[in-house]
């Protein structure tokens, strides 16, 4: 069992007594119990189980400006008071930085919203191996797939934190995950593929066959993949790719990005920043939401967030830190963005396809071509070739490549929106993007 | 050496027992048990953002049985929490059958020294260097306009038992020291990144010298870049400098010859043993055995003495890097390359220095055969997709070359390739073999590990170079 409200609360008043004691003028805390238990498959057969208890806490100590931090997971009460020590005479010679410091006690959240992210629902591993064994069985209903490999996780976790201010708040969240990836192979060419499902309730994860049918039907689509020569031309992100702009977007808006000036969305706040029909929104008290939270990781409560509205930056995602540096006051964004979507676009999803002649649909993309201080962005992709509203063919081995200043502004948006994870996008057209190929 | 049983009402004697209950009918498996200290001071900004310090205790307890791996790990080391982890085990090997192999390689060589390279050096003389970088750099030109530096250090002690009681152990000391500047001139802001690392001591390590020198090599790429001009699109031929360059091999290849991915067939090289995977002239080895580098290691993480791995030998596929279980499925032997990011992660076949080894061509060669081309002298990060073969990496300083000479530089570009028929496109294997500097992590499956690179430059016949100038 995770531990309970009460062993993690005694923790964190441990630690907070201590610093104070030992010369912290104030300090923060977080305690935090996890237990996860996992089975993997592989080809129809068990291959992997793995239990995982997982206690740790983290200190914050100051000095009136001066910081300093420290973690473990050893909770025994000597090494706490030899770490806080440590902590204590750490911060004692780091220079002091006038921004440093907890919250505004305004901004705390108060009221903590229960937003319905605990199922109790255990699930034994025998049945998780039930679900496994469906699943792969479904998964391999094809002679072109040749290998499966699958995975359930159950997640419980609970934590506290806790303020030298009298912020004392924490709560449980479950996560249940199932994933899948296949290999399919015929003459030409071997593929993989995936689909997952993950949600905080157990009742709300997809079906194993619903998983199999996506997971198999996705990779042998992908077999005997043809080359592209080098054009410039419209791109069609699928969801699970189109999430990826606006991840690419909230680190271009962090507070730390803006205050350092490492940002290309920096000074743009107030202006079009998309096109006009685009809006993004960070929504956290989401019921059972993947990235819902009553408060953020210092505290502060966190209220839905119109990022940009008609296409116009209208926030920046702000801690108190960079809140201070940058003269704003925090919006409960320490930690990120909680459940970050664009809103739906007009068209449905056949219109978008059939919006150009000749598209490229791409429903992957490896690398770490993304450079948030010049907006500058080329990855590689694997997807599909569209020609006249309909897909022609699988395609690899080539590149994107533009700039997010101008891809922001030739973006349109399907109206297919759904939540699966905590960032999500309909999908989503760029016009103009360059494509290198063969 | 840390004492796991210094602080705890579990006794070796108890351990030894709880292992041998629940591994006596397993093929495998051991309880391996870490003592973690790192810290990170951070600079950025003018100022010192961040000093943290973590200690991090924990155990794993591993059987196998078969194929089937049942781990179980905590951060709590006690009778209790042992045996349920021992109870959690045998729960998912109920039927299990095994002969217990007890063989496993003698070491007394030793890669680096049993050091705490965290107490070796005070906080005070490490905040006075990143400030002495905030200045140096600052006061070296005007468009400077941020700066961030970081020293991150660590000691990991562990402590592997098997069945029967045979214990194994190993103290591990890393650092890491890196700076980042920007530049913005014009309105164009390029950034430029560099560091060094290893496993040893910051001391004789960070001299003056030193961090100048990785000061002045962040300045000079992102002066490069503050000039760099869009990047062509398209197939074309490309020159890699040496030494860092080298994630091409880690990524494009080395992830296909870990032993799991090839055991699972899901790998492009599984059905290539001894045949030709390479031009001739090309020698790939995986070494676990260099002095003080990043990716070397005394014994790995089940406890095996690691090696000097061919893996490609003049074109020709050798070997596969393996752990216990992978070796034992294909009827080979560990080749030491058995790692885990933690006691919170399962092993698995991981790389150590991944090295392409010297052949006769000067880099100018190769530059003045080049009509329509890119040279690319360092990359960012580079991911592989292990089934299909394909992969890519970023390049954070490359230009153009024409006509067989070095033109400008040129933007942050990704390069595509497929992994299998790459290197059947070097063409020519240059003379001027480098290691990196020692800032390699390799991802696989959530755990990330330190490694290290190395090769010298070489010419690519044929890669896709994604920039936007068609």
């Amino acid at each position: 069992m995770v531990k309970d409200q009460e062993y993690l609360r005694n923790k964190a008043s441990y630690c907070l007594d201590l610093a104070k004691k030992l010369g912290a003028t104030s300090a923060s805390v977080s305690v935090g119990h996890s237990i996860s238990e996992s089975v993997s498959f592989r080809n129809k057969v068990l291959d992997e189980s793995n239990r995982s208890d997982n206690l740790g806490v983290s200190i914050t100590t100051y000095i009136d400006k001066k910081k300093s931090s420290i973690s473990s997971s050893n909770l025994l009460d000597k090494n706490i008071k030899t770490l806080i020590e440590k902590c204590i005479e750490t911060t004692k010679i780091t220079p002091e930085d006038e921004f440093n410091g907890l919250p505004d006690k305004n901004l705390l959240a108060n009221k903590i919203k229960d937003l319905d992210l605990y199922d109790e629902s255990h699930i034994e591993n025998d049945k998780k191996i039930e679900y496994l064994k469906e699943l792969e069985i479904a998964t391999s209903d094809n002679d072109k797939i040749v290998n499966t490999e699958s995975g359930f996780t159950e997640n419980k976790s609970n934590f506290i934190l806790a303020s030298s201010d009298g912020f004392c708040e924490g709560y449980k969240t479950s996560s249940f995950t199932a994933s899948c990836v296949a290999v399919a192979k015929d003459d030409k060419s071997m593929e993989r593929d995936y689909d997952y499902t993950s949600k905080c309730f157990l009742s709300d994860i997809k079906s194993s066959s619903h998983l199999a049918k996506e997971t198999r039907e996705k990779t042998i689509k992908k077999l005997s993949p043809k080359k592209i020569g080098s054009e410039k031309i419209n791109i069609i992100f699928d969801k699970r790719i189109a999430s990826s702009l606006l991840s690419a977007f909230a680190g271009a808006i962090s507070g730390s990005a803006i205050a350092r000036g490492t940002s290309f969305l920096k000074d743009k706040l107030g202006e079009q920043v998309f096109s006009q029909n685009i809006n993004i929104i960070d929504q956290p008290d989401i019921l059972k939401g993947l990235g819902s939270r009553p408060f953020d990781s210092e505290g502060v409560k966190t209220e839905t967030l119109k990022l940009v509205e008609k296409g116009q930056l209208k926030s920046y995602l702000v801690d108190t830190y960079n809140g201070k540096k940058l003269n704003l006051k925090s919006n409960g964004r320490c930690g990120g963005t909680s459940n970050l979507f664009f809103e739906n676009g007009e068209l449905s999803f056949d219109e978008l396809l059939k919006s150009n002649s000749k598209m490229i649909y791409v429903t992957e993309t490896i690398g770490h071509g993304t450079n948030l201080v010049t907006g500058d962005y080329s990855v590689g992709a694997a997807g599909f070739l569209i020609e006249n509203g309909e897909f022609k063919y699988p395609i690899n081995e080539f590149t994107i490549a533009g700039n997010f200043k101008e891809m922001f502004n030739n973006l349109t948006l399907a109206n297919d929106l759904e939540f699966q994870y905590s960032t999500n996008s309909p999908t989503a057209m760029v016009e103009g993007m360059v494509v290198a190929g063969k | 050496m840390s004492n796991f049983f210094e602080k705890t009402d579990l006794t070796r004697k108890d351990a030894e027992n709880i292992i041998s209950e629940t591994l006596n009918k397993c093929d495998d498996g051991e309880l391996y048990l870490e003592d973690s200290k790192s810290e990170s001071i951070l600079l950025d900004d003018n100022k010192i953002k961040s000093s943290s310090y973590s200690s991090d205790l924990g155990f794993g307890l591993r059987a196998i049985s078969g194929e089937i791996v049942a781990y179980s790990h905590s951060n709590e080391i006690s009778k209790d929490s042992l045996n349920q982890s021992s109870k959690n085990l045998q729960s998912t090997l109920k039927s299990s059958k095994g002969t217990y192999n007890h063989e496993i390689p003698k070491t007394n060589k030793n890669f680096y020294n049993d050091i705490n390279p965290i107490e070796e050096k005070d906080l005070n003389s490490k905040l006075e260097v990143l400030n002495k970088v905030n200045d140096y750099l600052r006061s070296k030109d005007s468009n400077v306009k941020q700066v961030t530096s970081s020293f991150s250090g660590e000691q990991k002690s562990i402590e592997i038992i098997r069945l029967g009681g045979q214990s194994i152990t190993d103290v591990r000391p890393l650092v890491r020291f890196n700076v980042s500047v920007m530049l913005e001139k014009n309105g164009r802001k390029e950034t430029g990144v560099y560091g060094i690392g290893g496993r040893q001591s910051y001391d004789s390590y960070l001299d003056n010298e030193n961090w100048k020198n990785v000061c002045d090599e962040a300045y000079r790429i992102a002066s490069v870049n503050l000039e760099s001009k869009p990047a062509p699109a398209g197939e074309m031929k490309v020159v890699l400098g040496p030494g860092w360059p080298a994630i091409l091999i880690h990524e494009a290849i080395g992830h296909g010859l870990e032993g799991d991915f090839n055991r699972k067939k899901t790998s492009a090289f599984h059905d290539l043993m001894g045949q030709r995977v390479a031009s001739e002239g090309v020698t790939i080895v995986d070494d676990g055995t260099i002095d003080k580098r990043r990716g070397s290691l005394t014994i790995d993480d089940e406890g095996t003495p690691t090696e000097r791995t061919v893996l490609i030998e003049n074109g020709i596929l050798k070997n596969f890097m393996q752990d216990r279980l992978n070796a034992r499925l294909m009827k080979t032997k560990s080749t030491g390359n058995g790692r885990r990011e933690s006691y919170k992660h399962v092993v698995l076949p991981r790389m150590r220095n991944t090295m392409m080894l010297s052949g006769k061509n000067t880099q100018d060669e190769m530059i003045s055969s080049v009509d329509k081309g890119i040279f690319a002298v360092s990359f960012g990060g580079g991911q592989v997709d292990i089934t299909s073969g394909k992969f890519v990496f970023n390049c954070t300083e490359a230009y153009e070359i024409i006509d067989g000479k070095i033109g400008s530089p040129i933007k942050g570009a990704t390069l595509i390739g497929d992994g299998p028929s790459i290197l059947k496109e070097v063409s020519m294997v240059g003379n001027d073999m480098m290691l990196d500097p020692g800032i390699g992590t390799c991802g696989k499956a959530g755990q990330g590990v330190p490694v290290g690179v190395a090769q010298p430059s070489i010419l690519i016949d044929k890669m896709t170079v994604g920039g936007t100038k068609l």
